[in-house]
This record gives C-alpha cells, structure tokens and sequence, in this order.
C-alpha cells in the first residue's frame, strides 16, 4: 500500500495514497497503524483524501485504528473524505465514532489544542 | 422505450488482488445505462461497493481464503432488473446473522450489511458444487 507518514509532534500524519481502501490493502493499513502504536504513538490524523472508494474492510481497519488509540489515551482522526466515502461513514454511522475534519492542517491543529 | 440487456460472466482467482477489477465493472455498468433516472454516481459506487463486498466475502468466508480456489461472478440487466450472482465453492455461512447493522466499534461483519442496505433482494443458496449469493436491484 502506497501510504505516506509525517510524525508532526502532536499527532502522526497517514496519508492513503490509493484509490482504494479495501480488503486487498486495508490490512497493510492496519498494520502500520500498529507499528506506530506499538513505537508509542496514539495521536493519529489518517488523511484519505486520495481515497474514493472505502469498504467494509477499509472501515474496519480504521475502526481497529480508532480502538487502539483510544486504549492508549489517544485518538484517531479522520481528513479529507470525498462525499461517496464520507456517506460511508454515515450509513454505517461511524461518523458519531471519529471527529471527521476538512484536511489534514485542520485535524492536525486540533490536536494541539 | 429501448432497454438495455446486459449479461457478463466472470471468473477470476479467488483473491483480493482482483477486487478493483470486479468493482471497476459494476461502475462502469453504471455509467453505461441507458436509462437510469436516479443519482448515477451514486449508483457506480454502491454497485462497486456490492461486488467488492460478494467477492471479499466469497473469498473470505465460502472458499476458506484457498488463492487456488475461483470466483464466478455473473452480473445481468433485464428489464431495469439487476441481478448479480457470486458463486462460491465452499462451506457456505450464514447470511442472516450479518444483515443486521453491526455495533459501531465493531471490526468486522459490516460488508452484508452494507449489501442488505443498497439492494432491494439479497438470498444466499446452496448449489451443486458450493453457494451462491444473488443479490438483486430494481433500476
């Protein structure tokens, strides 16, 4: 999976580089979200801009990202959802779970609020 | 009122590599339409979004993740009627337990529900040699 990474002080910047966020490559996600909180991080912005298709799987990956932040006192918040995406995150209403941001400066900021 | 008639047949590995492909063709039906009154864009990403979620499933669930094991999609238009069919060649599970929305933190088990939402019929039957799910839409 194409992903960009920017540990910004406050928070650590995931940039999805893909089109897709699915079960082909959701797991990589997962899994580099883990790298960054087995390291120490908790405070996550994951930016899909790039993203325009989600699925299940994509959601989950994001889910587990949110759990395990959550357990490390941190949280993980999202940027930049194309409309189709952000809908996603409305029928399957986690869009109460994650604080959803325009970009990626605005999401960034609030963690050093 | 001309309308259209369409039928494809595909069988691809069973694995996840080729989810965009199953997926870029439910969008491109979508697009190809000749008569659909509704939000097309709209309807490119959920018929994307159904075959990504019958395949993932397929894969997953019904063929025990073996990459050497296929997937047959057909996917066919009669009459403003959409009908997809993903054959699978193994156990099977059950499809009722997943229809219903998952608890927002759950990881898993959002996919049938998501399918659920946007057809209008969804069944899941046992065939010779394995399952098929046909999921169903009224353009």
């Amino acid at each position: 999976m194409n992903l960009q990474i920017d540990d910004k002080g406050a928070a650590v910047l995931l940039a999805v580089l893909e089109e897709r966020l699915d079960a082909h490559n959701s797991g990589d996600l997962k899994n580099q979200m883990l790298k960054l909180f087995e390291e120490g991080k908790s405070n996550l912005v994951v930016d899909l801009q790039a993203v325009r298709f989600v699925d299940s799987s994509g959601l989950g990956a994001l889910v587990s990202g949110f759990k395990n932040a959550s357990s490390r006192n941190g949280n993980l918040k999202l940027a930049g959802l194309q409309l189709q995406v952000k809908s996603m995150f409305e029928l399957t209403r986690l869009h109460r779970v994650f604080e959803i941001y325009t970009d990626a400066n605005e999401a960034l900021a609030s963690f050093q609020q | 009122m001309i309308t259209d008639r369409i039928a494809v047949d595909i069988k691809v590995p069973n694995q996840t590599r080729y989810l965009r492909l199953i997926g870029h063709i439910g969008e491109n039906i979508a697009r190809t339409l000749r008569n659909y009154g509704g939000d097309r864009d709209k309807l490119a990403y959920d018929l994307n979004l159904v075959l990504t979620e019958a395949m993932a499933n397929a894969i997953q669930h019904a063929n025990e993740g073996d990459p050497a094991k296929e997937v047959h999609i057909e996917i066919s238009i009669v009459d403003q009627r959409l009908v997809i069919r993903v054959f699978d060649f193994g156990e099977g599970f059950d499809v009722k337990q997943y229809v219903h929305p998952r608890h927002p933190l759950e990881e898993h088990g959002r996919g049938l529900y998501l399918m659920h939402t946007i057809m209008d019929e969804i069944t899941y039957q046992p065939t010779d040699s394995g399952h098929v799910l046909e999921l169903v839409k009224n353009l």
